[in-house]
């Protein structure tokens, strides 16, 4: 696996986060997960402005073997979706931390760091999983 | 002898690892309320010979009576190679088999429907069949609340002449799924939309026309497309396959074109035998193909560059989607897929344009006769397509009766429907005009004797 990005935060779903200069929060698929999944086809995005609920299903991510959610790691309000996805959705596999980001978030709380992980611990769980 | 091979033996010991007492425990977490004892109107268990002798006692008393019945089923004529055909062996089911790609034949059979049916409604992309017109309503209602997440209002709004049936099917399955059906506004005189009183402001989510209608009319399907589209709706058109031989295909209706065509496919080349079986049939345009239910072949290469065919976008599908899937629907009417498919290509484009084309003369020459008939008129004001509605001066029932007697089923009895007496002829191809006449004289007969 390559190096994890270490300014972003992560979930035991997959998940990263990049909190910005304005607030809001990008969030996308780690590389662990663009691989599994393989090539991906589709990406079903939500509308700009929708509320979601922290663990409620944000996005759905469609590769030729598997369609998989992508569930909101916090709640808030969609700012913004990566339109570019619609006809690009392997820039989730080329570009995971970059031009493959999902949402941009609003958070409507906090954030509660407790409940996500830091690259270290989850380089430790991906490990794990694969033993 | 139950088709399950445990013996009791088998089934005491596995519910004895499970902890359970009886096979009944096992639905324990079914509320009393909803369990029923027995099914109203079904018999007991019988046997083979008693089931082969009521068979053939119910199928005697059919009889071949000749029948001028729509209303949503059509007798047609079958070509006798289609039922040869789809009943050989390789053919010989309902289902994709497992491992579908190992089939390369079932494959291209449901391609070559797929690419017909697209061809028949003008638009992009068909699915492998739905379970039948009726709830194809449903699952193209559902589709619809997918595709356009935009609208959350959940509200359908029905054109008149939408089949009450299908609204009723429709209700009952995407009823608890929070969608409401609503009718629009319906113009006496032709049985049509009421351009002139449509609501502004609903929100529908969709919106659906039956092109012909229930009574068998021919609406504005122009003006009501892109009427739903400024509304910011989806338009559904029901559509009799038949038809689309001569009339315009939904995917050219409006400015944009329909974005989902439904219907029922029994027409192609299905028997009408005791209320069934049909099937559905349902194409969309390309942007909506990730919400439509249902499978999908497509066409491909294989690693030698050899043409063949594969199951496609399947990540819609229960097998890979599980509770978020599009439906539960698979391929169940495949075999009448097949039939149909033999159908439309023993016929190909200009035999069904005769099929058409003698099914709207013969119900014309119908038409024209019974309303020749003191207390016999026309009940709307509008074009049609091979089925008319009359209204009567007196109750419909009995004249039913009297031409029942004379071994003609004179029509579907539109009183409950549109609450006036009348009546819905239909005159395929499969009439002569000397069984036209016939009609005619016997309905004369018992119109001036009862």
């Amino acid at each position: 696996m390559s190096d994890l990005p270490g300014d972003l935060l992560y979930t035991k779903d997959h998940e990263w986060l990049r909190r910005e200069d304005d607030g809001s929060v990008t969030i996308g698929i780690t590389d662990h997960a663009q691989s599994a999944l393989g090539d991906l086809v589709y990406v079903e995005l939500p509308e700009v402005g929708q509320d979601v609920d922290d663990g409620g299903d944000m996005a759905v991510v469609e590769s030729v073997k598997a369609a998989s959610d992508v569930y909101a790691p916090i709640s808030g309000s969609i700012a913004a979706v990566n339109e570019a996805l619609a006809d690009d959705p392997e820039k989730i596999n080329t570009d995971p931390y970059g031009d493959g980001w999902i949402v941009r978030l609003q958070p409507s709380d906090g954030i509660d760091e407790g409940a996500l992980m830091s690259p270290d611990d989850y380089q430790q769980f991906v490990d794990e999983l694969d033993d | 002898m139950p088709f399950i091979p445990h013996t009791e033996k088998d089934t005491r010991e596995m519910l004895a690892v499970i902890g359970a007492d009886s096979t009944a425990d096992l639905f324990d977490e079914i509320p009393k309320e909803l369990m029923i004892e027995h099914l109203p109107h079904v018999p007991e268990a019988m046997n083979e010979m008693q089931i082969s002798r009521l068979m053939r006692q119910r199928a005697k008393m059919d009889g071949s009576p000749m029948c001028f019945i729509g209303a949503g089923a059509y007798e047609h004529h079958i070509p006798t190679a289609v039922w040869d055909i789809a009943t050989r062996g390789e053919f010989y089911s309902a289902y994709t088999p497992y491992q579908a790609e190992a089939s390369q034949g079932t494959l291209q059979v449901i391609y070559e429907y797929q690419t017909m049916i697209t061809e028949l409604t003008g638009l992009d992309v068909s699915n492998a069949s739905l379970y039948d017109g009726a709830s194809a309503l449903a699952e193209a209602s559902l589709m619809a609340v997918r595709s356009n997440r935009r609208v959350k209002t959940g509200r359908i709004m029905l054109a008149p002449g939408v089949n009450p049936i299908y609204e009723q099917v429709a209700a009952a399955i995407a009823g608890a799924q929070g969608l409401t059906f609503e009718r629009l506004p319906q113009d006496a005189a032709s049985g049509n939309i009421d351009f002139e009183s449509l609501p502004e402001g609903k929100e529908p989510v969709a919106v659906v026309v039956q092109q012909p209608s229930f009574a068998g009319t021919l609406d504005d399907v122009d003006r009501l497309t892109d009427w739903a589209h400024a509304q910011g709706a989806l338009l559904i058109s029901i559509v009799n396959p038949t038809s689309l031989a001569l009339l315009r295909p939904p995917g050219q209706w409006g400015a944009e074109g329909a974005d989902i065509a439904i219907g029922e496919g029994q027409p192609l080349g299905v028997p009408m035998s005791s209320g069934g079986p049909y099937f559905g049939f349902m194409t969309c345009k390309q942007k909506h193909v990730r919400q439509m239910p249902g499978r999908i072949v497509g066409r491909t290469t294989d690693l030698d560059g050899n043409p063949g065919f594969a199951l496609t976008l399947q990540a819609r599908e229960q097998h890979i989607r599980r509770s978020k899937a599009t439906s539960n629907i698979c391929t169940n009417q495949g075999l009448m897929v097949t039939a149909a498919t033999i159908y439309m290509s023993l016929l190909g484009y200009e035999g069904l344009v005769s099929v058409a084309n003698t099914s709207h003369a013969n119900t014309t020459l119908l038409a024209d006769g019974l309303c020749g008939i003191a207390g016999v008129d026309r009940l709307y004001d509008a074009p049609y397509f091979h089925e008319v509605a009359l209204k009567l001066d007196r109750p419909v029932a009995p004249i039913l009766v009297a031409l029942a007697e004379r071994d003609i089923l004179g029509g579907f009895d539109l009183t409950s429907t549109v609450g006036t007496d009348a009546l819905l002829v239909c005159a395929t191809e499969t009439k002569t005009t000397a069984d036209i006449e016939t009609f005619i004289a016997a309905f004369a007969e018992v119109m001036t004797g009862g």
